[in-house]
């Protein structure tokens, strides 16, 4: 099993990952990761690695190895529950079909 | 079945076990669906992905130097300040790429001591000099140009984190293939000297523009299993031949030649026919022997222990940082 990235004793500086809300009323959004010493100079190199072209108006950083993922190799298992439970979709209910505003 | 279980058939099922593995993947390339870092995926798909990203990331950043060499001696502040923004850039698009590779379980340090050691690969065109302001411009044209053939069909790639790394960098990269395209129509619209330089630089980073799509089909070994893959979309020399089919209209408008005599439009392939390529010099300067391969290496590995200081003090300053914030909570 490969090492989540972040946690290498190889690498001088850690990991973090990259979250960039691109405009008010917007949550932030992955937009990818970079190395840094420490949280403020990760958000400085953020800024000139993903928001060069105006893409932001807010950064977030987290350190890679800080999150917690879902186990890869139980994934079909995990995400199971939703499997034919259609009636949480609202176009499971057809016969409304037709009548306005519903 | 009803067989009762032997020891052979517990054999099988192991096999079959590590195949279910494979069937997913085999699944998803089918579907033409994508591969994230932590499925799992066949060991040569791993490392046909590190060796091409890593060599990727590797030329952005060696490909800062052409066009760093100019940045003191740009014409205007105008032209300075968008050379700057270019190499900028080109900084970024190899962070880009370094972080898609290392979701491959390979580290930022080791892709850079290869890199420095000379035992990674970068593209043969950063091993050409730009001795002329032309050069700017034919770089930004035709190499940008070339680069931007084999990357926009590579958003698609199979593997999650490289197709996204390419979408931001296609977007960028448009720009550098106008200005550079820009600094030449302003040459060309000036003296006989400018028109002359505008040509000489055309002259010399067509044929390596070229060579940028890799070897002819026919002797390019890897392609059919990355293409198998969904890494590749198009062949060497189907890119090839779009890129010269984009850039003989274009040279038109600049009013420069491309210097290859058998270059014509071929009516029935309707497509352009074209000169033969120097393969021998593509292969003396993948083989190191290009006019600029020892200073580029030299340059970069100056760079790096330069600033091995600051990356050592910041990261010094960094733990003793946390170590006090501890000591005080």
């Amino acid at each position: 099993m490969m090492s989540a990235p972040g946690t290498s004793e190889k690498e001088i500086w850690p990991l973090w990952e990259v979250f960039v809300r691109a405009s008010r009323g917007i949550s932030h959004t992955h937009v990818g990761s970079l190395h840094a010493p420490d949280a403020a100079l990760a958000v400085r190199n953020a800024r000139d690695l993903y928001t060069r072209r105006g893409e932001g108006v807010s950064i977030w950083v987290v350190p890679a190895d800080a999150i917690t993922t879902s186990d890869p190799d139980a994934k079909g298992a995990f995400f199971e529950s939703p499997a034919g439970k259609n009636y949480r979709h609202a176009s499971y209910y057809s016969k409304s079909e037709g009548v306005k505003h519903l | 079945m009803t067989t009762p279980a032997e020891p052979d058939a517990l054999a099988a099922d192991a096999s079959l076990e590590v195949s279910a593995d494979e069937r997913q993947f085999n699944a998803l390339i089918a579907a033409d669906s994508r591969i994230e870092p932590r499925d799992w995926m066949p060991d040569a798909y791993r490392k046909t992905l590190v060796r091409q990203i890593s060599q990727h990331a590797n030329s952005e950043i060696i490909g800062m130097q052409p066009e760093a060499n100019w940045i003191t001696r740009a014409p205007s502040l105008k032209r300075k300040a968008i050379l700057m923004a270019k190499v900028q850039d080109e900084a970024g698009h190899g962070l880009y790429l370094y972080s898609a590779a290392q979701t491959l379980g390979t580290t930022r340090d080791e892709m850079t001591d290869a890199l420095i050691a000379g035992k990674a690969r970068y593209s043969s065109i950063f091993n050409y000099p730009s001795p002329t302001w032309a050069d700017m411009g034919a770089i930004g044209w035709l190499v940008d140009g070339a680069a931007i053939c084999n990357q926009v069909p590579l958003c698609r790639a199979s593997y999650g984190p490289y197709g996204r790394a390419m979408v931001r960098i296609c977007k960028e990269e448009s720009f550098h293939q106008r200005q550079g395209f820009e600094i030449l129509l302003e040459l060309m619209q000036g003296t006989p000297a400018q028109r002359e330089m505008a040509q000489d630089a055309v002259n010399r980073w067509y044929w390596p523009a070229l060579m940028m799509f890799g070897p002819p089909d026919d002797d390019s070994p890897n392609s059919a299993q990355s293409m198998a893959w969904n890494i590749k979309r198009f062949s060497n020399d189907e890119l090839r031949q779009r890129f010269v089919g984009m850039c003989v209209p274009q040279a038109e408008v600049l009013g420069l030649t491309l210097p290859d005599p058998d270059l014509r439009w071929n009516d029935e392939k309707g497509a352009y026919d074209m000169g033969e390529i120097d393969w021998t010099e593509f292969h003396e300067v993948l083989a190191g022997r290009g006019p600029a391969n020892a200073r580029r290496l030299q340059r970069r590995r100056e760079a790096h222990e330069e600033g091995r200081w600051v990356r050592e003090a910041a990261a010094a300053y960094a733990r003793k940082q946390a170590v006090r914030a501890q000591a005080v909570a």
